[in-house]
This record gives C-alpha cells, sequence and structure tokens, in this order.
C-alpha cells in the first residue's frame, strides 16, 4: 500500500506511474480487449492524475484510482465511435461488474493480480519473436516509454513504436488468447516469460548505459514471483538476478570487468546476496530444480566465499554437472570447464575445453577461458592467440579492455 | 470463433514425404485420416485438400477486361504451397495445437495464418 503523500514532487508521481502502468493496462485489456485502447486509457488516466495528484496527494490505491479513471475514459472512446458503440453495449454488463466501484478498493486484488498474469503471456507469446516481446513486456508491464524501450534496443523512437504497433497487430489479428496457459503447456509458455525476463536484466548488465533494465527486470521478476508462487524456476530466476546484481559494483573496474576471482568481494551488496541465498535455500527445501534455480545455485555458492580460493568449488562442479543434464548447452559445458580448472587444475580444464572449442568459435568467452588456462599452464603464446581472437569477438568495451589487459599481463609474464 | 489456414509448403522436386514404401504411405493415410476424424468430431474441419504442383499452375492477369494467361505460378520459388486445412479455433493457442497435430501426422512444418475476414465480402463489409 501507498501511503498517501501531501504535496509529491514529480519524481513521486512518476515513480507511482511507472510501478501502476502493468497493473492498470492488464486490467484495461481484459475489460476491452484490445491493447491499444487500454494503453491510450492509461496514458489519458496518467494526465489527468499528474495534475490532481500534486495539489492533492497520492491517493490511498493509486492503480485503482488509475484504473477507474481510465476504464471511464475508455468508455468515453468507445461512445464516441460508431463501432464502439456496438461493443459498448456488448461491454455493458462487463465493465459495470467486473471493474465497477470495486476497482477503488484493495479486493480487486485477486482479478488484477491475475490481470497481469495473463498479460505477461500474451507478451510473451512463442508466436511472437523474441525482440517484439522483449519490447511488449517492458512496454505494458515495465512501463518503460516508447523512447526509453527503444533506447535499451539502440533503434530509434519511430522504429520501436513501429515494431510495437506490429506486435500489437499480430496479437490482435491472429487473436492472441489473454490467459494463463492450461496446465500441460506451463512449462513450455512459463520458460517463454523466464527467458524474456533474463533478457532484458542482461543486456542491462552488457551496457552499462542501460543499468536501469536491469531493475525492470527485476522488478518484473518479483512481480512474477508474487503472482506464481508455486513455480521454482520463477523463483530461481528472480534468485539468480539479485545475486548477480550483488556483484554488479565490484564487477568492473576502470570500464573493464573485473574477473570474480579478482573482484572485491567487499563491495558487493550482503542485501541482496541474503534475499537470493536465501530463495535457494526455499527452492533446494522445495526439491523441484530446474536450470535458473541451479544457475542461482551456483552464484549462491560464489557469494558465500570470502576469496576465490576458499570457494566450494567441488559443489560448484556438482552443480554444474546437474545443470549440463538439464540444460546440454556448450555454454553451460564452457562454464562448467572453468569450474575444473579450480578442482582438477588447468590440465583438465584444457581437456574440457578443446572438446567444447569447435560449438563455441564465435563466442568470445570460450577464447578467452582458453587464453586464462593456457597462461596458466606456461603456454603463452597459445594463450595470447586465444585472447586476441576473444577480443575480436568480444561485443562490449568492458571486456574489450578486460581482455586488452590479458594481452598486457602476458607480455610482463614474459619478461619475468 | 477465429478461421485459420493451416498450410503446408512441399520442396520442388521433392514428393512430400518420398520415397515412401506402400506401408509409410499406409501409415501417413491413416494418420491424416484420423486426424481429420478428430478435426470432424470437433467441428474444427472447414474445408481442405492437397494441390497439385507448380506445374500445374496458370496465372490469369487482367489487362483492360482481357485476361493474359502465363504458364507457372505467380512466385517462382523453390517451395510452392502443398495442401492446407481451413479449420474454426477459438485462439490462436487452440490453431497452434491444431497445427501441431498436423505436422505431426504429415511430417511437415505447417504455417498458420489467421483470417482476416471470411465468407463473401458482402457479409462483412464494414466490420472494419
Amino acid at each position: 500500500m501507498t501511503p498517501t503523500v501531501a504535496h509529491p514532487e514529480a519524481t513521486d508521481v512518476e515513480s507511482v506511474f511507472r510501478e501502476v502502468y502493468g497493473q492498470a493496462v492488464a486490467t484495461l485489456v481484459r475489460v476491452f480487449g484490445d491493447i491499444t485502447l487500454a494503453e491510450d486509457a492509461v496514458q489519458d488516466a496518467f494526465v489527468v492524475a499528474s495534475d490532481r495528484w500534486r495539489s492533492d496527494g497520492i491517493p490511498p490505491n493509486p492503480a485503482g484510482w488509475i484504473v477507474t479513471t481510465a476504464r471511464n475514459r475508455a468508455i468515453d472512446v468507445l461512445r464516441r465511435s460508431a463501432r464502439g458503440r456496438e461493443l459498448h453495449e456488448q461491454l455493458g454488463a462487463v465493465t459495470s461488474e467486473e471493474v465497477g466501484s470495486g476497482a477503488e478498493g484493495r479486493e480487486e486484488d485477486g482479478p488484477v493480480r491475475d490481470d497481469q498474469l495473463r498479460l505477461i503471456f500474451t507478451c510473451c507469446h512463442p508466436s511472437l519473436r523474441t525482440e517484439h516481446q522483449v519490447a511488449l513486456t517492458l512496454r505494458l508491464l515495465g512501463g518503460l516509454g516508447v523512447d526509453e524501450v527503444a533506447r535499451s534496443f539502440l533503434v530509434s523512437e519511430s522504429a520501436m513504436a513501429k515494431r510495437l504497433v506490429r506486435a500489437k497487430y499480430k496479437i490482435k489479428a491472429a487473436n492472441i488468447p489473454y490467459r494463463v496457459p492450461a496446465e500441460a503447456d506451463l512449462p513450455d509458455r512459463l520458460r517463454s516469460v523466464l527467458s524474456v525476463l533474463y533478457l532484458i536484466y542482461n543486456t542491462g548488465l552488457d551496457d552499462p548505459e542501460q543499468a536501469s533494465l536491469r531493475s525492470d527486470a527485476i522488478r518484473l521478476a518479483r512481480a512474477l514471483v508474487d503472482l506464481m508462487p508455486d513455480e521454482p524456476e520463477a523463483a530461481g530466476l528472480l534468485a539468480l538476478m539479485l545475486l548477480s546484481e550483488s556483484r554488479v559494483p565490484a564487477r568492473t573496474a576502470d570500464g573493464a570487468l573485473v574477473l570474480l576471482r579478482d573482484q572485491d568481494r567487499s563491495e558487493w551488496d550482503r542485501t541482496m546476496i541474503e534475499e537470493g541465498q536465501g530463495i535457494v535455500r526455499a527452492c533446494i527445501r522445495r526439491d523441484r530444480p530446474g536450470p535458473y534455480q541451479l544457475q542461482a545455485a551456483i552464484q549462491a555458492v560464489h557469494c558465500d566465499a570470502d576469496s576465490v580460493d576458499v570457494t566450494d568449488w567441488p559443489q560448484i562442479v556438482a552443480l554444474y554437472d546437474h545443470l549440463f543434464s538439464v540444460m546440454p548447452t556448450p555454454v553451460v559445458a564452457l562454464n562448467r570447464a572453468i569450474a575444473i580448472a579450480e578442482v582438477e587444475g588447468p590440465g583438465a580444464a584444457l581437456t574440457a575445453l578443446d572438446t567444447i572449442a569447435p560449438a563455441l568459435d564465435d563466442y568470445h568467452l570460450m577464447h578467452a577461458a582458453r587464453g586464462t588456462t593456457l597462461r596458466r599452464l606456461g603456454q603463452r603464446v597459445a594463450a595470447k592467440a586465444a585472447f586476441e581472437r576473444a577480443v575480436i569477438l568480444a561485443a562490449t568495451e568492458a571486456d574489450r579492455r578486460f581482455l586488452a589487459q590479458q594481452i598486457e599481463e602476458l607480455a610482463e609474464d614474459a619478461l619475468r | 470463433m477465429s478461421q485459420y489456414l493451416l498450410a503446408t509448403y512441399a520442396v520442388e522436386g521433392e514428393v512430400p514425404g518420398a520415397p515412401m514404401t506402400p506401408e509409410d504411405m499406409a501409415t501417413f493415410m491413416e494418420k491424416v485420416i484420423a486426424l481429420e476424424a478428430e478435426m470432424d468430431t470437433s467441428e474444427t474441419f472447414v474445408f481442405g485438400g492437397a494441390l497439385h504442383g507448380p506445374d500445374a499452375a496458370t496465372v490469369v492477369h487482367s489487362s483492360e477486361g482481357d485476361p493474359i494467361m502465363t504458364d507457372g505460378p505467380f512466385v517462382e520459388s523453390k517451395e510452392h504451397i502443398g495442401g492446407f486445412y481451413i479449420i474454426n479455433a477459438d485462439d490462436l493457442d487452440e490453431a497452434l495445437a491444431w497445427a501441431g497435430k498436423t505436422a505431426d501426422a504429415t511430417g511437415h512444418p505447417i504455417e498458420v495464418r489467421p483470417f482476416r475476414a471470411t465468407g463473401r465480402v458482402e457479409d462483412w463489409r464494414g466490420e472494419g
């Protein structure tokens, strides 16, 4: 519950908007069955609110206030159009029954929460391409403006506006349903939702300019866990994001990536680590492991250790083995090989890396891992070649700087 | 209720599912017949058919009222629509479930296209 603030700052009103946007749009979509109508009405309601709230204060249930105002706006819009009059007559019963005066009260919590869940599954429907899923999720549920979504994808606002129009057109034209999928489809469909949220988070991690995407992703993941408390993978994803986020302050120095082993662990955010580890422990008790929970468990083990030397590496290798059994991808194999170096030594790691190298020849982190391993084996020439290949493939400035440092250090090794 | 086109594409020179033994053909037929029976029971099936290849196609243009014929398909491509179903479905999820069954029965990928409108133009004109 948001407390009533007498004369809120513009920024307070902004943050409330972002908080309640997804909820309001989701409810309006349920009532009117049209995303564009719902969005326009919620925008209009925000315009009204931004004046009124600044003089009267933010109401105790801002989401309910927005939903009621937006619903009235949408009905006005419908009344004004000929086609709308027909639709409005059909909807008459629905709007008065389902939203009615109750929208102002907390008793709307149940259906309102389900509205958001339904909308998440619509936005992440597998028949939509990934970039459309991400854009819709950020726009409709994250409450980001079209300009903000555009910036996160490094495209122009008009290009993003077109992309959103196309995605919404497909939802309408193909009649993508607005509901939580049936039990049988749920695991697949939930996976699609989780991967969209994780992609949003990782976009924010790769690009320091997009740091706010990380908090958007965490906020959406929190909402999802709240909506689907019985889905351990949703909890696993939230824990994975929190544990990753806890290390962000130590993750780069002077614009270059800092390896886990070299990070200043006192900079890690203990509050986030505690929350993440608490979720991981709850997942372990639940004993329905999945890829996100296992990745979170691996991060939880890292966050437990004061240094790389006291890290429980055998436990990490065991978790990677488990992860590989449920998600047998070359990237998992790569991370497992890196962990093996700490348990069985760089020789064993190199053998493991050579096996997966062909599958990941275009992936800079594979070459970086080979470079690090070869350096530990004293094979400087081969290590340099691997790092140089990694630099060419690296996608972010932080990665390139880190790799350049490695090459410099190799040259220093040679002088010793 | 919406209607969807479930279309399958054949690659030129490849007969769908070929080479097929008579046994394979019998299994294929059984699967498709069972699928269509299921579509009938659920009142999903509207229409369907298998098409002759692009070699049998003719394109007709109108030039000031005079028809001009050209031999062959409209789009020169290696892939051509080989057959289709038109089905009733409540929403895309239901259509996709039928497409999955059709892909399973035929062994071919299925393109799902929603109809913007069906029937005679006069019946839906003005509905947007």
